[in-house]
């Protein structure tokens, strides 16, 4: 796929690609051009068709017309393996790495015209190579589950180089990575780029669009709405194209008026599951009527804290009262009834049961008492009529309360967890990234619910990794490395470098090199 | 033309229907092709089965009296496989459920009043076999022991119990040598209502509808449902998982222990040698046959009994082989397992254009 080629033609060519699935048109009579050597954003909210565009390219699925040309020829891509035939790659947002064998053996998994015993060391020199060429740091003998989650996605990307992929699609691809790894991504694809490779990313972040992109396509409902040159459009003008309408960037709030202290942790120390210490003598109090922000890179203790809150997890020392009261080693269930409210940070094996309806994953805190339940006898009729209540004000899509969880998108997955979280929040509110993975109308809707509570007179704990969501949302920052308090400020006034640093874990006047 | 398979989006009903009907109708044809193999008419044989298990009155009553150990067992496992909680262990607690229901009828017996030996006996039977199905269950919970390997090693233990029982110190020192106890005092009798069925069909019935009512409308069941679809989400629930499936699984082993009371009780009316005829097991089919659910059960069980009974009958009529009927039983679960592929998925079909070319060529 090297040949020369005259321009104006195109590596890759989908035209009036249509695809349907019960009660949803996901795409639409999508036309999409790939030219060589092009990086092209799609961009577009949840459940906006992009992924199902790629899954078919990929060959995930197969459209219900339309045709697709790949180097000019007409194809029939019925299978991943057709289109790695075809250099066509994809990273997908959930790895598909087997976490006990190494990353050499990933690599080399699933390839046809394997030796029977493959020559392992001439593969580690190959795949060495490759990282070298493309500054893509792995330890090929490293096994799969020892590798940070932006480790895991530079072998899955290196697995698509080794095929010599020439097309690699990319979904959402930053949505787990810190600033800085997604920053070493931005270089691999600029890369591959030279060497006249070719890279559709989804996403629905501007600025990944802005910095990453050479052309934009937005898709709505199913539908192609703008294709643009990147450099020919701004962040404000992409929003309203994704949303159809303004967006807002400035959430509207009362002034800050904390009252009595809801939520405080003295000396908190807590290890993970290998027995490593998480936290380290965590000390902090939210008030009512505050919003506090934990900043950090992921994986330094955030989760352990939610869960020692929670009574998930169980602190070696330390103690944490709620409304004065000490529930340091009590039961989840005690905690619930205190009126605490947890939004997990993996909402889909943690927040939602599946194979549950939306109507009864929206009851699973109130079904113990009235008007849910009575005398141990659950109340379907009242059940769905908090369902479609909660449906209706917190615009959770669903085709009916009683669809399952699990074919909703990540978004309705989100917003049912906070109906039932916010209905019965009482006291604080806990929120483990609760906008990761949401496009922006959704991470709008999230953001305003976090206010609303603190509105109303409770506390909240938001743990985040966007720290232009802290700045925005909160009251108070308090920023997290390696399972300690590095510092504790008002976010109005707060400085982004600042939290910056502390989140790298230097402490400002100390910094030894940039 | 082109087939594929493709995951589905939403839950097809009409899937769910017509996956285990399609799948018994293609097993009927598979045995079809062993039957002729055998040189057996396989229309022949079908009716026969047919005929010798709903056929006469006669009939019909042995299917019962094979139908409802099945249910009981079938209800127990599916309550289990509900949780999660891999629970082959039915066999034996079906064995402990008879021991147990032999040792107060013929023990405990002098110092009960006659009117509630009966409720003695099988509550005795009862808490047999949930105190067989706990030990797994707790094993599992406080030492993640896998429950398949104990369940099914305890069924071993259990059969040997009582083997030993009524070969040895419990056997009938009138009974000429035959292996098995002496008979229970009829107060422990368990009434019949027509030919050798019996009144456990009522109990069956009724564990199936208060097991449905339990699974679907009470607070329980919901907390059961959330732990049997993903322990993490009832854990932050703050729900008590392991207590919780303790408590299932000793409900589970409490219904196979009924089963074996049962059969104790209103059959051979002593403990004796073939009280199960493997019901424990077969309950495994019945259960994902009934996709787990108490209801469908109860018409699982009686199916499959009919397949037992009619496959005597094809020994006896056909000159088949008396494993034929278990053969068949065998070719059901393997289209049912393969069949519910396609709850998950569906089949597409894809026209190819003319002027496509096949990708697969390149690399």
């Amino acid at each position: 796929m090297n040949e020369q080629h005259e321009s104006g033609s195109f590596l890759v060519e989908m035209r009036g690609i249509s695809k349907s699935f019960p009660g949803v048109q996901a795409s639409d009579g999508i036309d999409l051009r790939l030219r060589y050597g092009e990086v092209l954003a799609l961009l577009g909210e949840n459940g906006a068709g992009k992924s199902t565009l790629m899954n078919i390219l990929s060959g995930l699925y197969r459209p219900d017309s339309g045709e697709i040309l790949v180097g000019g020829r007409h194809v029939t891509i019925s299978g991943p393996r057709d289109a790695a035939a075809l250099g066509i790659g994809m990273v997908h947002q959930n790895f598909m790495l087997v976490d006990t064998m190494t990353v050499t053996e990933n690599v080399v998994l699933g390839i046809r015209d394997l030796a029977f015993i493959p020559d392992m060391a001439e593969i580690k020199r190959g795949i060495l190579e490759l990282s070298e060429r493309y500054n893509l740091k792995v330890e090929p003998d490293a096994f799969i589950w020892q590798l940070s989650v932006g480790e895991q996605q530079r072998v899955e990307i290196l697995k698509l180089l080794y095929r010599n992929a020439e097309i690699l699609i990319l979904d959402e691809p930053t949505a787990v990575l810190t600033p800085q790894e997604a920053q070493e991504l931005n270089h691999v694809v600029k890369r591959m780029k030279g060497e006249g490779k070719s890279a559709v990313f989804i996403t629905h972040k501007m600025e990944e669009v802005m910095s990453f992109s050479d052309r934009v396509m937005v898709l709505r409902k199913g539908k192609v709405v703008a294709g643009k040159d990147t450099k020919d459009t701004n962040p404000r003008d992409l929003a309203k194209l994704m949303v159809g309408r303004e967006v807002l960037f400035q959430l509207d709030r009362k002034p800050f008026a904390p009252g009595s202290t809801v939520l405080e942790l003295r000396d908190v120390c807590a290890r993970d599951e290998r027995g490593l210490p998480a936290l380290s003598g965590v000390s902090f109090m939210i008030r009512a009527g505050e919003i506090l922000g934990i900043a950090g890179v992921a994986g330094n203790g955030q989760r352990e804290l939610s869960e020692v809150i929670t009574g998930l997890r169980k602190a070696s020392s330390g103690s944490i009262s709620i409304n004065c009261v000490d529930f340091t080693g009590k039961s989840p269930l005690e905690i619930i009834r205190s009126g605490v409210s947890h939004i997990p940070q993996d909402r889909i094996a943690v927040g939602a049961v599946g194979d549950m309806s939306v109507a009864n994953n929206i009851a699973m805190k109130g079904y113990r008492s009235k008007p849910l339940s009575f005398a141990g006898m659950l109340r379907p009729r009242k059940i769905l009529e908090l369902a479609r209540k909660m449906i209706d004000s917190f615009r959770i899509s669903t085709p009916s309360p009683e669809t399952r969880v699990k074919f909703l998108s990540g978004g309705n997955i989100q917003k049912t967890i906070l109906a039932r979280e916010i209905e019965s929040c009482e006291a604080l509110l806990i929120a483990v990234y609760p906008s990761r993975g949401l496009d922006i109308g959704a991470t709008e809707a999230v953001r305003k619910e976090l206010i609303a509570q603190r509105e109303s007179g409770r506390a909240v704990l938001l743990i985040s990794e966007d720290i232009d969501e802290l700045v925005t949302t909160c009251d108070t920052i308090a920023v997290f490395f390696e399972g300690r308090v590095m510092g504790i400020m008002p976010a109005a006034g707060a400085e982004i470098e600042e939290i910056g640093l502390l989140m790298a874990g230097v402490k400002p006047g100390t910094e030894a090199s940039a | 033309m082109k087939f594929y398979f493709e995951k589905r989006k939403a839950l097809s009903v009409k899937a769910v229907v017509l996956v285990p009907v399609v799948s018994f109708v293609v097993s009927l044809l598979l045995t079809a092709v062993i039957l002729f193999i055998f040189g057996a008419n396989p229309l022949a044989t079908y009716a026969a089965m047919f005929g010798g298990a709903f056929g006469s009155g006669r009939a019909f009553t042995e299917t019962l009296v094979k139908a409802i150990p099945l249910m009981l067992t079938g209800l127990g496992v599916a309550l289990a496989f509900k949780m999660r909680f891999w629970n082959i262990g039915a066999e034996g607690q079906l064995a402990m459920g008879g021991i147990s229901a032999a040792a107060v009828a013929l023990f405990a017996s002098p110092w009960i009043p006659k009117v509630i030996l009966l409720p003695a006996v099988l509550a005795g039977a009862c808490l047999a076999g949930a105190l067989w199905a706990g030990i797994p269950a707790l094993l599992k919970t406080s030492l993640k022991v896998d429950e398949t390997l104990t369940t099914l090693m305890m069924n071993y233990v259990a059969i040997l119990i009582s083997e030993t029982l009524y070969y040895g110190p419990w056997r009938d020192p009138n009974g000429f040598g035959f292996p098995g106890t002496a008979p229970f005092p009829e107060a422990a009798w368990l009434p019949r209502f027509a030919g050798r069925a019996h009144i456990g069909l009522v109990f069956g019935v009724i564990l199936a509808v208060a097991l449905w009512i339990v699974l679907d409308r009470t607070r329980w069941g919901f907390e059961l449902k959330i732990i049997g679809n993903s322990q993490a989400s009832a854990r932050y629930l703050g729900i008590s998982v392991e207590r919780n499936i303790v408590m299932a699984i000793l409900l589970s082993g409490a219904a196979s222990g009924l089963a074996g009371g049962c059969e104790v009780t209103a059959i051979s009316h002593r403990l004796q040698q073939g009280m199960s005829l493997g019901y424990g097991y077969t309950a495994i089919i019945v259960a994902w046959m009934a996709q787990l659910n108490p209801i469908a059960v109860v018409f699982v069980s009686l199916l499959m009994a009919g397949l037992l009974v009619g496959g005597d009958q094809v020994q006896m009529m056909m000159g088949l082989p008396a494993a034929m009927g278990l053969v068949i039983q065998g070719m059901i679960l393997f289209p049912m397992l393969a069949g519910s592929f396609f709850t998950e998925y569906h089949i597409k079909v894809v026209r190819s254009p003319k002027a496509a070319v096949a990708a697969g060529g390149a690399a």
